[in-house]
């Protein structure tokens, strides 16, 4: 029986063990030792339903979307529309049309930077990020601000990873258009008091671009509670394909907007001097697009929901609570983000000892885990380091593999004593 | 399997690693620069300083990374002083061909001490770290400000 079904047919206990079978590669070996896979905040596995439905759409359903009167590409159609009304439900948009697919968080927040941020921003106009965004959450703005004249801002965290909330305040006290701000930080796993600051942007007069990209596959996430006017997410990291992502944007807002980019799926009529547009949200839709990867997506909703977003969510956090204690054994490392809302994410540092020569050491154990600066140079800035080691854990990881863990950075010290 | 690991990790690159040498600043430097790994934010910079007959009297660097690639700048800048531009850059280019694992012939520069930086070849995302202070090298002898290994 597979975990999902078991769940189903009763309220047994989260069991990794049956878990793990839906996941094909966590039975590898690596360097002859069983794989031990803590990098899922980079990309998680996909489990077997996922590839499954993927392969079954192209074996039995595949077509163009949109556009067809023949059968296949009708039925294509609703298999990809239904993935959007999948998103729908598992963020809880008030509608499908606040739903648009794109290639992932990246090209989400690009989006709105060129759509929403070209024609609502001009020069001189602040946009605040905070000090723990991912690069996609900072790059689009710079260059929007390199073009238009905008300043951006940093909001400040504490010592232990946590937003400066006061600061935060302050900062709002002057004209603000947007504040950029993650959910949940990828490098550290603090959790950002999201809903309060989207509360607090609201009440200046700002609107609120949230990436939820780590947030997601952590707990439920739902835009209407958030009240955030953007989010988007990656499918890549929620145990679904690449290729395939998700921005949210409030109906009124997506209305207003700009196409980004134009051809095919997304006009209402073309002639050789001019284009309109077809409604949302099929207007930010310009192309063929990633077909299979949709209702690959809607898979991994599919499964993260039969197993429970809460039951995942404690599931970890038994694994991080394991992983906080254990690390704070090993002399001599510190770890980055104690504030106490944080999940499933550890990142250190072994005292005199590079993240980088860590992870080679570890993988020859069979861990994987990032190394690295985890695309968020602001923050290792903050932190005065080059980069962290980050361990990172999903549904799958076993208590045994935080042991694993342990034991590899322990051969770490050996090697290195 | 471990075999691999301890030829990465020598007792010397462990050494230099801990306790680089010409570590420091060279105030009357004729040339320098700045070698910039993207992929894990390292960065050193390069400092020599070269005679009018094209000589390297002094190389030294100053920066953070990992054992590998400051066991590989130390190594380097004990080996510059008393080359020409020419013979560092051979230098360089057969040092390259050891930590990407291709064949060195007779003709190629004398690799002498950089031999310990031979298990790279087994590490293909460990050569940019090797590289890194060589690369930064050459960009401070052909008057770049900046060398990236990307």
């Amino acid at each position: 029986m597979t975990m999902t079904a078991a769940l189903a047919t009763n309220d047994v206990a989260f069991d990794t063990s049956l878990v793990r079978a839906d996941f094909p590669i966590l039975s590898r070996q690596v360097r002859g030792r069983p794989l031990v896979y803590l990098d899922s905040a980079a990309s998680a596995q996909k489990p077997r339903q996922v590839i499954d439905a993927e392969r079954r759409l192209y074996e039995e359903e595949y077509a163009n979307v949109h556009r067809g009167v023949h059968w296949l590409s009708q039925s294509a159609t609703e298999r990809f529309e239904e993935a959007r009304d999948a998103v729908r439900r598992f963020i809880n948009a008030a509608e499908e049309r606040e739903v648009v697919f794109v290639r992932g968080g990246t090209e989400g927040i690009n989006l709105v930077a060129q759509s929403w941020g070209r024609t609502n921003l001009e020069e001189g106009d602040r946009i605040l990020i905070s000090t723990l965004e991912h690069h996609a959450n900072i790059v689009p703005w710079h260059l929007l601000a390199a073009e238009r004249g905008l300043v951006v801002e940093a909001i400040p965290i504490f010592d232990d990873g946590q937003i400066d909330m006061d600061a935060y305040r302050r900062l709002l006290d002057r004209p603000v258009k947007l504040v950029a701000l993650t959910q949940m930080s990828n490098a550290l796993g603090v959790i950002t008091p999201a809903a309060e600051m989207i509360r607090m942007a609201h009440d200046a007069g700002a609107r609120v671009m949230l990436d939820s990209c780590q947030a997601i596959s952590h707990g439920a996430v739902d835009v209407q509670a958030l009240d955030c006017d953007f989010m988007v997410f990656s499918g890549h990291k929620i145990y679904g394909p690449t290729g395939i992502g998700v921005l949210y944007g409030k109906a009124e807002l997506l209305e207003s907007m700009p196409p980004w980019q134009g051809g095919g799926e997304m006009i209402a009529r073309v002639t050789l001097e001019r284009s309109t547009f077809k409604g949302i949200p099929h207007r930010f839709e310009a192309g063929t697009p990633a077909i299979a990867q949709a209702v690959g997506l809607k898979a991994a909703i599919d499964y993260v929901t039969a197993l429970g977003m809460e039951r995942i969510a404690e599931h970890e956090a038994m694994l991080h609570a394991l992983a906080v204690e254990r690390l704070s054994t090993i002399e001599g490392l510190t770890m980055f983000g104690s504030h106490p809302a944080r999940a499933a994410i550890v990142s250190f540092n072994l005292d005199g000892i590079h993240p980088h020569d860590v992870g080679t050491i570890v993988d020859h154990e069979g861990v994987a885990v990032r190394v690295g600066h985890h695309c968020a140079q602001p923050l290792m800035d903050r932190f005065d380091v080059a980069a962290t080691v980050r361990a990172s854990f999903a549904l799958y990881n076993t208590a045994d593999e935080v042991d694993a863990l342990v034991a590899s950075l322990e051969e770490v010290r050996r090697l290195f004593s | 399997m471990m075999d691999d690991l301890r030829e990465l990790y020598q007792e010397v690159i462990l050494d230099h690693g801990r306790h680089p040498r010409n570590c420091r600043r060279v105030d009357d430097h004729s040339h320098a620069a700045e070698g910039d790994n993207p992929m894990c934010g390292d960065r050193l910079s390069v400092y020599l300083k070269i005679d009018e007959a094209g000589t390297i009297q002094d190389a030294a660097f100053e920066g953070r990374g990992c054992a590998i690639s400051i066991a590989s700048a130390s190594i380097m800048t004990e080996m510059l002083p008393g080359l020409s531009e020419a013979d560092a850059r051979r230098l360089f280019d057969s040092f390259h061909l050891l930590v990407t694992g291709q064949d060195i012939n007779e003709s190629d520069a004398d690799l002498d001490k950089l031999v310990v930086m031979s298990g790279v070849r087994n590490y293909p995302v460990r050569i940019k770290c090797a590289t890194l202070a060589w690369h930064a090298m050459t960009a401070a002898m052909d008057g770049q400000a900046t060398a990236t290994t990307e």
